[in-house]
Order: C-alpha cells, then structure tokens, then sequence
C-alpha cells in the first residue's frame, strides 16, 4: 500500500506545477519530460523486468502516432477515438514484431537489432507511403476544442500527459506485485530455471512486449495531439528509441520510479547543454552518450539505485554513530 | 497402475556423437530410482528429454501412461515433473525468497500466497536462515538447496534430482540426506542423477546405470555395485577379473 501511496503523493505534487509557474517555457520542457517517461515506461516493461531490450521503441511511438494523426487528417475520426485506436495499433506491431522474434529464440543483442531493424522499415516506408504525407510529413489541423484533443494552453496537456505517467506508474507497481511481474523478471534471470518451474516463457515475453507497445505508442498519439506536425523522421526516427532506453537505465531500470526520474535528469541535461553552449547540434546527443557511460559504469542500478546505496550509507553512518 | 515415468529406446545424437543409444528405464510411483554411470555417459541428456528441454531423435517417454515426448518443460512442470540442474541455476537478481516464490507461483496467482509457500517450502530444506539473502551470494551447498526448493514449491509428482549432492562436505551431505528422505516419504517420486555412492547406496531402492548411452545394468544398490559391467565402465576393460584375481586386504 505504501508504494501506492508515494506514487499518489509524487503525481499529487507535480500536478501542482501548473499552479506555481505558468511560464510556457517551464510547462513545455514538463510535458516533454513527462512525455518520454511514458514512453520510457513502456520500454522499462519489457527492457528493465523483461530483460529484453529494444532498439526499436520508435515502431511503436511512432505507429501510434501516424494512426492517431491519420485516422483524424483522412477519416475524419474523433482524437480521442483515434488516441484509443493508435494504442491497440501499437499494441499490435508489438505483439506481431515480439510474435516473430521471439519464435526464431532472438535474444540479447540479436534482438537489439531486429527491433532496430523493423523500426527502420517502418520509418523507411513511412517516408514514401502516400498515407502518411511521405516526404511532406501529416498535419493535423488546429481544432483548439477539448473534444478534438487540443488545448489553448499547455496546462491541459500537462495535466493528459501526467495522468497518463500516473496511469503507467500504477500499472507497473501493480505487475510488480502479481504473478505475471514474477514471471516477467524470472523471464530476464534465467529463463532455463523460468521454463523448469512452469512458466511459459515465450507467452510471458509477447504478453511483456505488447503491454510495452502499447504505453509507448500512447506517448506517440500524445506527441501527435501536442505538436501536431510528424514526418517518418519524429515518428519512427532512432532518436526515441534512443530517449525510450535513456530514460529507464539513467533513472532506474527495472524500478517503478525509474523512467520518471531518468526522463527528468536527462532532460535537464539536455536543457542544461543548450543553455551551456547555445544550440550547438548534436551536442545534448554527446551528454547523453556521457552520461549513460558513467551511468552503466559507475551506477549500474540508475539514479533509484544511487539513492538507495545513499540511504544504507546514511543508516549505516547512524547505527556507528549511535 | 503405469508406471510413473518409462522411457523407452530413447537415442539422441549431438551431430557426430551418440550421446544416447536406445536407453531405457522406468520408474514406479513413490520410488527412489538412482541413475549413475561415468562422466559423459549420457545422463544428464536423458533428464533433459525427460522434462522436455531436449526432443529425442527416437523413442519416447510416458509419463503416468501417457506419452510426454515433445512436450514444452513448462507444459510439464504444470503436469507435475520437477527437474533441478546440475549447474545450479538461480535466479540471481533475487532473494531465495523470490526464487522460491516463482516456483510456487504455479499453482498460486496471489504474491502473498507464493511468498508464504516459499517460507514453508525453505523451512522443509533448511534454507529458512537465508531467505532474504540474495541467491547470488549462496554458497554451493545453498544453492543446490535452492534448486531443490524450488522443484518443490512446484509441488511436483516426479522430481528429478540432477546431482544435488555433489560438491557437498561430509557434514552437508549428512544435513542434506534426511531432506531428501522427508521428500520421499510426502509420497514423491524421486529419480536421482547421482556421483555419491554413500547417497545412492542409502537412498535408492533400484539402480540403473548407463554408460556411453547405453543402460548397462539395472538392479539393487548391493547387485549393482558387485556387477562386473558396472566395475569395467568405471574402470576401465578387465577391471572386474583384475579386481576379482587380487588378494583382499
């Protein structure tokens, strides 16, 4: 109940963010944050308890996004409709790539690959499909109204975007705590030991990877409804698989809290480079690399874990002082 | 009644070497079979197309009557076969509490639930003390405990013990025999891949020995250690007549 309860309180306090600043610069780099850890979420599901790690999160960002922003541009489908729709999309290319790769018993590397590579294929015939606006990329008209999913202010999406963290952050404490999340993590240790005691390691990986698709694909429909402009570039590009793993092994793999407090650090970061060194291309890309070097080195449990090892230090430091 | 397990002429081949050749063995219900032979006699290959992690390239296996042969490892858990592994293999990242509970999370969906039969189960083979330890940090003996554990939080039928007794001192042996007798006597089947005589000697009822795929010899612990096939597999052509033509003492 207490991890509820912190989850509550964490979502409670950055709901209030709105409230204390209204500066359109602040909310933004919020909701982009938050964004990617939605986005980071999903791929925590799979990578960080699954032990599977994806290359290739931009298919399913990516395949939300285009379903949502098409169906709305050439079918005249309401947003919302479109945002649920987009998420079983993307919940589909996930258990159709995870269906194919983990039949053929692709794992580690060889499964950073094909999901690179599927990612690839999509981006590739995103850009010349006429569906999608090829080269010219899809623009969603501007329908400032609540039905249609678009805001005047950027406080209402913030708020979307944080319910929709919240949502994902229940979730994954509540897989945590049943048999499927269990199995899940038996899955990443040993899945010999995983198959000897009953589990169905190929069905307990497609169920991961599905659920994966699907939060990660409700980020795209979100970033489709926020910017309303994707070519295949934004949507199935490398850089949000890049943000998607960023996020949970900087912040915490495998935690609950671990691809929220990573979207925030590296985002920071990002920001932080920019103000350094003005908009010098590419180089928040340098940061990122940095800082995942030092992290895998140095911290391997992610920002969580450091706080954890912080808090045994200080208790150990109590009991001998005591 | 059918047996409980029954192998029938099961070959299998890894490219050019025949690491089984038409074996063949059976077990009763509420037995303790031993299985033993030289190193590379093919024992270890047998257990694993017993619980499934291996297909056969011929014969088949019954399980209870029923052909099994094909079936997926964790189908088969689910039926009631439980296997350890002769390389320990625990779930690292987590307690042995944890470990435990995936076992028993086959026949229990709520956390609590598992966690709970984890307790139990870790109190039946002495690993109570360490169940918030991390498995990482076990030592041999504990981990070969775990692999046990965690067979049984199952709940299984059929346990196929591949050497949880090796590598063990003389005083873990003696803590670890009892527990496998406690096992048996709940009224589960036990066959046991095993290099301790003193163990198989004590523990086993009938005895099977293979030797490069082949069973060679089957019988009672005593018949078995006095066979002459048995003594020239371990030591080697003429060993039986040698060790026959020496003086005692």
């Amino acid at each position: 109940m207490r991890s509820y309860a912190t989850i509550a309180l964490v979502v409670a306090l950055l709901a209030l963010v709105p409230f204390v600043t209204a500066s359109n610069v602040v909310l933004n780099f919020m909701v982009v944050a938050l964004l990617i850890a939605l986005v980071g979420q999903g791929w925590n599901v799979l990578g960080g308890y699954g032990g599977q790690y994806s290359f290739g999160h931009a298919a399913f960002f990516g395949t939300g996004a285009y379903v949502t922003a098409i169906l709305q541009v050439r079918y005249g489908v309401n947003a919302w409709i479109g945002l649920a729709i987009g998420v079983a999309a993307g919940a589909l290319v996930g258990a159709v790539i995870g269906a194919l790769s983990f039949r053929s018993g692709l794992r580690g590397s060889y499964f950073a690959l094909v999901t690179l590579a599927f990612a690839e294929v999509l981006r590739v015939i995103a850009s010349v499909a006429p569906i999608t606006g090829a080269g010219v990329g899809t623009l969603i008209k501007l329908d400032l109204r609540p039905e249609a999913f678009q805001f005047q202010s950027r406080a209402p999406f913030y708020w979307i975007i944080l319910a929709f963290v919240a949502i994902s952050l229940l979730l994954v404490q509540r897989i945590e705590k049943s048999r499927f999340g269990a199995y899940l993590v038996a899955v990443r240790e040993n899945e010999d030991a995983a198959r000897a005691v009953g589990i169905d390691v190929f069905r307990v990986k497609l169920a991961a990877m599905t659920l994966s698709a699907a939060i990660t694909a409700a980020g795209g429909c979100f970033y489709a409804q926020y910017f309303l402009f994707l070519d295949a570039g934004i949507a199935y590009g490398p850089w949000i698989s890049v943000e998607a793993l960023l996020a949970p092994i900087i912040g915490g793999i495998g935690t609950v809290f671990g691809p929220l407090l990573g979207a925030l650090v590296v985002k920071s970061l990002g920001e932080a480079t920019k103000l350094v060194t003005g908009d010098a291309p590419g180089l928040d890309l340098v940061i990122y690399g940095g800082v995942l070097v030092l992290v895998v080195a140095f911290a391997p449990r992610g920002t969580a874990g450091l706080f954890e090892s912080a808090r045994k230090l200080l208790r150990r430091r109590e009991r001998t002082h005591a | 009644m059918p047996d409980m397990l029954r192998v029938e002429n099961v070959s299998c081949r890894f490219g050019g070497l025949l690491a089984l050749d038409r074996a063949a063995f059976f077990v009763e219900q509420g037995q303790i079979v031993a299985l033993v032979g030289p190193n590379g006699a093919g024992k270890t290959t047998l257990f694993s197309i017993i619980t499934g992690f291996l297909a056969p390239n011929s014969g088949r296996v019954l399980y209870q009557g029923d052909d099994i042969t094909g079936i997926p490892p964790h189908a088969l858990a689910r039926r009631g076969i439980a296997r350890t592994f002769q390389i320990a293999q625990p779930f690292a990242g987590l307690t042995v509490r944890e470990n435990i509970a995936v076992g028993a999370h086959l026949l229990r969906r709520a956390r609590v639930d598992a966690l709970a039969a984890a307790e139990t189960v870790a109190q039946e083979v002495g690993l109570a003390p360490m169940l918030d330890l991390p498995a990482a940090s076990l030592t041999v003996a504990g981990r070969k405990r775990l692999e046990l554990a965690r067979a049984l939080a199952i709940e299984p039928k059929l346990l196929l013990l591949d050497e949880v007794l090796a590598g063990l001192n003389p005083s873990e042996l003696r803590d670890m025999m009892p527990v496998i007798r406690a096992i048996h006597d709940r009224g589960i089947t036990i066959v046991l891949i095993e290099h301790v005589m003193q163990a198989v000697m004590s523990l086993a009822k009938h005895v099977f020995v293979l030797a490069e795929g082949h069973m060679i010899a089957m019988g009672s612990p005593q018949a078995i250690a006095s066979d002459a096939r048995v003594i020239e597999a371990y030591l080697g052509h003429g060993a039986a007549q040698r060790m026959r033509g020496a003086p005692h003492g």
